[in-house]
């Protein structure tokens, strides 16, 4: 039987993220299928047509999927998954939102937010924000599954010649609408995407120091910016850019963590980047136990320095 | 209004977890237990319901040991009305924690049910999700404000690129993120007060679910650990090794 992955996108282009799930769904070893749910998604199902590796693409569009409301997503994924072995999606806040309601619907216990893939019904997740893994058996007759996108390399965005089938979306639920949305507007690369990240914690001090002081490394880096939650919590930064368990998880090519102490929720958020750099006050500080390289001391004098120094 | 909110047992916050030695599971004997960070929340979120006069009445509920009856106490402590216990020494899966609540909101027929996210034990994120679709309600997660209005709430939910608003018809369910407030500190006076509320134990078997777990855990290991690099003398020093060691700039 075939793999089901439900697609992350943006009704135009293809999230990166689903490229993580293509990657992890390849390990099953079976024929992939992306859904496209969407409302006028035809550029969407295109370029996942495109991916490596995916043998056909479904799409289903409605008005009423255009948000991708839990309820409306939900019912569309159960009126499909019965012939499929596997239904993934990735780990996102659409993926969390929309697979438990899936994976209940069709009496299933999902397994969330994977790292490892053992064979077709056995699994490794992380628990205790990271402090455990857990391999895990299903013996459920669908499995359904989030993926932690971070543990699995993407597959090619091109490469994929796919064919594109349309299917029916069940009719709107008409429980839930969508009334309006705040998107944090940025030129920066995605945080989750990101290969470089530049993250401030509560010794920024002020929402007006991120911009002052660790804006100008990112810009020199080309980085996306985060923040640990003690950070968002004294409303410096959007919540979108917090870090950790229950926020973000990233693992970039190098994570700079400016006056960020390192709680154990941090961490788990982080600890899979490939190079950490610490630059803290406080030399006890748990972020430099983690961190390749640390430089203990003022971040407002470190980082303008580091900038300069870049520039050299 | 009814409210009734779902609240767990599981190791402090603050606890740093060992995994036990025969790769079983991880050491919760003499551990702190405490009120799952986010089911505070929850239990605020509705308290806050109760004295804006739009909530009536709130109802807790944990499912679980024996044990569980301590974090009832500390809802009921918060201000909860009344707590129901579903006992059962079994592991409870989240499938199967959906099916006990559903049972129970069956019983109750609360307005609105308020649960955090997840739980920061096996940290699935499932059960509000599976709750509301097996009782066919619509659902708000990761919420950061909710608004009653009539037969209506409006619910901002923390998502990936931002804030985004969402109306559900009541009755429906809510999960809680970080943001949505602040809980309160329990009162000594409140804790003598809890001590005298109904807590109701019913079983499993009473209420017609079949809570036999799904997933089997093999084994669980600890990841394997990030050396400690170095600390260097200066930022000179720090852009050296990034470029020249690290190569990632």
């Amino acid at each position: 039987m075939a793999v089901l992955v439900l697609a992350e996108h943006d009704n135009k282009t293809v999230k990166k993220a689903t490229l993580n799930t293509v990657a992890a769904a390849q390990k099953l070893g079976s024929e992939i299928h992306v859904l496209i749910a969407g409302h006028q998604a035809g550029e969407a199902a295109k370029a996942a047509a495109q991916i490596a590796g995916v043998k056909k693409v479904l799409q289903a569009d409605a008005p009423h999927l255009g948000e991708f409301l839990a309820e409306n997503m939900a019912a569309l994924v159960v009126s499909l998954a019965k012939t499929y072995s596997h239904v993934l999606a990735p780990a996102t806040s659409n993926g969390k939102n929309v697979m438990p309601r899936v994976a209940a619907l069709l009496d299933v216990q999902q397994v969330s937010d994977i790292s490892g893939i053992e064979s077709a019904d056995t699994f490794v997740r992380p628990i205790y924000a990271g402090n455990a893994l857990a391999t895990v058996k299903s013996k459920d007759p669908i499995k359904v599954i989030t993926v932690r996108t971070t543990a699995f390399d993407a597959v090619p965005a091109s490469g994929g010649s796919a064919t594109i089938e349309n299917v029916a979306a069940p009719a709107d639920s008409g429980l839930s609408a969508f009334v309006s949305r705040e998107v944090s507007k940025s030129e920066r690369p995605e945080l989750t995407a990101a290969k470089i990240i530049v993250s401030g914690g509560r010794g920024m001090g002020s929402g007006e120091n991120f911009t002052k002081v660790l804006e100008p490394l990112a810009d020199r880096l080309g980085a996306a910016m985060g923040a640990s939650r003690a950070a968002v919590d004294a409303g410096f930064v959007p919540n979108d850019w917090q870090v950790g368990q229950t926020g973000k998880i990233v693992a970039p090519d190098l994570y700079v963590a400016v006056g960020i102490s390192g709680a154990i929720q941090h961490l788990a958020g982080m600890k899979d980047s490939r190079v950490i750099v610490a630059i803290n006050k406080d030399e006890e500080a748990p972020i430099f136990q983690v961190a390749d390289f640390g430089v203990v001391g003022d971040l407002f004098q470190l980082v303008p320095s580091l900038v300069e120094e870049l520039k050299k | 209004m009814k409210v009734l909110v779902a609240v767990k047992r599981v190791v402090d916050f603050n606890v740093k977890v060992r995994v036990k030695a025969d790769g079983t599971g991880v050491e919760t004997a003499n551990v702190k237990m405490s009120m799952n960070p986010f089911d505070e929340i929850a239990v605020e979120e509705a308290m806050r319901l109760k004295e804006a006069g739009t909530a009536s009445e709130i109802v807790v509920v944990s499912c679980g040991a024996q044990a569980c009856q301590e974090t009832l106490r500390t809802a009921l402590a918060i201000g909860a009305d009344r707590a129901i216990l579903v006992e059962s020494a079994a592991e409870l899966q989240p499938l199967a924690v959906a099916k006990l609540l559903k049972a129970v909101v069956q019983k109750e027929s609360p307005k609105l049910v308020i649960l955090g996210k997840q739980a920061i034990d096996d940290d699935s994120n499932q059960t509000g999700q599976m709750l509301a679709a097996l009782l066919g309600w619509p659902q708000a997660t990761f919420a950061s404000k909710l608004k009653i209005d009539g037969e209506k709430a409006q619910v901002t939910r923390e998502v990936d690129g931002g804030l985004e608003t969402v109306s559900i018809k009541l009755p429906a369910v809510v999960t809680t993120d970080l943001r949505l407030n602040e809980p309160r500190y329990v009162t000594l006076p409140n804790i003598m007060k809890a001590k005298k509320k109904t807590l109701e134990v019913l079983k499993p078997e009473a209420l017609g679910v079949d809570v036999s777990p799904r997933l089997s855990t093999l084994k669980v290991i600890e990841p394997s650990k990030r050396k400690a690099g170095v600390k260097v003398a200066d930022i000179k020093a720090l852009v050296e090794k990034l470029r020249n060691e690290a190569k990632v700039i």
